[in-house]
């Protein structure tokens, strides 16, 4: 699958507009620019790069959808598509789960 | 660094492409998480053995 | 648009909030010998940290968020209060992965291992026959590890590590421990050599050669997917592609050590005082130790290539092994030792030959020469120093040759001299 067909399958395969919540066996660090997640069960460790991304991660139970988290960390309509990816990331390594509201 | 592939491609050859990707994307529900890719713009993910200074 | 964000290597170079992994050497106590220790291990130090202190370390590690520790020494398991701290840790958020030659994994210490969801074990082996880790790590050794590995995979244990550190007598043996990994449902883990502790005694016979070198990254390359590295070859991103990992020197900045006496140090490697950051007793504990010490400051600071700067390799290999580099006697500004370029060799040639010794020697009386001295003269019942204690290894818990009853040289003074908690009685 080409490059750009990838980005694509993550964008549509990950729902901005779902409940999400941070896995209950994650532990959220922040770091100077951005974060470290460990998951205690799968023991893999992820590094969020940006705040605004640690903002959204940790503001996820909190909010509506991922998509509020997003616009209230303050992410502008043109950052979705690299945060959404981002956000499938995470969701593929159960760093972040769907919320059952 | 063009969009996509299909900018560099002449009109057939480009069409096919787009199609393909099509198809690609509308089978999206089928794959398994595990193919998602791990590294990204914003969130790297790093093995916890990857780090010397351990033994 | 979101802009690329910077490198992460770039930013761990700088240092992180806390360690991402960290080792803590918990006892310099061991039954074994093995002639490459990196601690210098054999006899317990009294000064080591008390069952509270520990436990206040772990405290202090819960709330930095260190995620994982990977606790090792001598040989932890010695220790009367280990299960207690490893209890201790996984009920207060930190993993553990812990480094054992398999003396007391028992058939019911593996089964309560493999029930625990936050702990790892690792079995040190370096030969995938008796007759090359024995030659190694001592008489009876391998049997050793081998039963701790049944045991586990007896106990439904998938996944534990078997660690080998790579010398010139094993590297053919690379295949072969890949097969006893998979024969116990275990995960192969190779590390590099340093010329650390013991191993500055034995790494002129015991460092892979040039050629050897070649042979374990191509090896790695075409059949390692599987295999962990700890990310201790970056040293040989030279010869083309890093391997997997973040290919750079963690110390000061992602990792750690903390020893026995609750001195923390730049790396496990570089057990000596011009690595020493502080100590978990200071105010502030370790916390203030990993925030601001002194050493560490300067480890993350960027540090030019100096010598190597020129060498188109250089942005793979970073200069390789700052310990590797020290205990060589070579400048840390300069090449690796083992620089795949050659370039490290050269610098040994022509530099004065000295080389710093480790800052401490726990190692078992008999391995170092006995000087003569004029003192107290020890316990009533104790055995004369003698000469006749084996000069390499020594077997298993089972036969421990003499330590038990015997006050260390160096703490005649102490009540907790020579205090051996769990070993048996030597078999005259």
């Amino acid at each position: 699958m080409s490059t750009s067909a990838a980005r694509a399958w993550q964008e549509t395969a990950f729902d901005l507009d779902a409940g999400w919540q941070l896995h209950p066996q994650v532990s959220v660090r922040p770091e100077r620019f951005g974060a470290l997640l460990y998951h205690f069960g799968t023991r893999r460790l992820s590094f969020l790069k940006t705040r605004a991304l640690l903002t959204v991660v940790s503001s996820l139970s909190s909010q509506p959808s991922a998509r509020a988290a997003c616009q209230a960390a303050g992410l502008a309509e043109s950052d979705l598509p690299a945060y959404s990816r981002a956000l499938a990331t995470l969701a593929a390594g159960r760093m972040i789960c769907p919320r059952k509201d | 660094m063009p969009e996509s592939a299909t900018e560099l491609l002449d009109p057939p050859a480009a069409e096919e492409l787009a199609a393909a990707e099509e198809l690609a994307a509308a089978e999206v529900a089928t794959l398994p998480a595990a193919d998602v890719l791990a590294d990204d713009l914003l969130v790297e993910e790093i093995s916890i053995d990857g780090m010397c200074g351990v033994y | 648009m979101t802009a690329a964000a910077p490198s992460l290597v770039q930013e761990f170079r700088h240092g992180l909030a806390a360690p991402i992994c960290l080792t803590w050497e918990l006892t310099y106590a061991c039954n074994l010998s093995c002639v490459h220790c990196l601690s210098s291990s054999g006899r317990r130090d009294p000064r080591e940290l008390s069952t509270q202190e520990c436990k206040r370390v772990i405290d202090e590690l819960e709330r930095m968020q260190v995620f994982y520790v990977n606790i090792g020494g001598g040989e932890p398991t010695v220790r009367a209060d280990f299960g207690e701290l490893l209890d201790y840790a996984t009920a207060h958020h930190v993993g553990v992965k812990f480094s054992t030659n398999g003396v007391k994994i028992t058939p019911e210490i593996a089964a309560r291992l493999a029930a625990s969801d936050y702990v790892d074990v690792q079995i040190s082996l370096d030969g995938a026959t008796a007759e090359v880790n024995d030659a190694v790590r001592g008489p009876g050794s391998y049997a050793t590890a081998l039963r701790a590995m049944q045991h586990l995979a007896d106990a439904g244990f998938a996944g534990f590590k078997i660690s080998v550190v790579m010398t010139r007598h094993n590297v053919d043996q690379l295949d072969a421990f890949r097969a006893i990994a998979d024969r116990f449902g275990a995960q192969l883990r190779i590390t590099r050599l340093r010329p650390s502790g013991r191993g500055a005694d034995v790494w002129d016979e015991l460092h892979p050669t040039a050629a050897q070198q070649r042979q374990l990254y191509d090896w790695l390359v075409a059949r390692g997917e599987s295999v962990l590295t700890g990310d201790s070859f970056f040293h040989l991103a030279g010869f083309g592609e890093g391997l997997p990992g973040l290919n750079m020197c963690g110390a000061g900045r992602v990792v750690c050590l903390i020893d026995p006496v609750g001195d923390v140090y730049a790396c496990p490697f570089a057990i000596h005082d011009a690595f020493l950051a502080g100590n978990v007793r200071a105010p502030g504990g370790f916390a203030r130790v990993w925030r601001s010490s002194e050493l560490f400051t300067s480890l993350r600071t960027e540090q030019s290539g100096g010598a190597c700067a020129s060498c188109s390799a250089y942005d793979a290999c970073q200069g390789g092994c700052m310990a590797a580099k020290f205990f060589t006697g070579l400048p840390l500004d300069g090449p690796d030792p083992e620089c795949v370029r050659g370039f490290g060799e050269q610098a040994l040639a022509a530099s004065a030959g000295e080389v710093p010794r480790p800052s401490g020697d726990h190692s078992h009386r008999g391995r170092r020469p006995v000087p003569v001295r004029i003192g107290p003269r020890p316990a009533a019942g104790a055995r004369p120093a003698a000469g006749a204690r084996p000069a390499v290894g020594a077997p298993d818990g089972a036969g421990t040759a003499g330590r038990a009853g015997v006050p260390d040289r160096a703490c005649d003074q102490s009540p907790l001299a020579g205090f051996r908690p769990d070993l048996p009685p030597v078999p005259r």
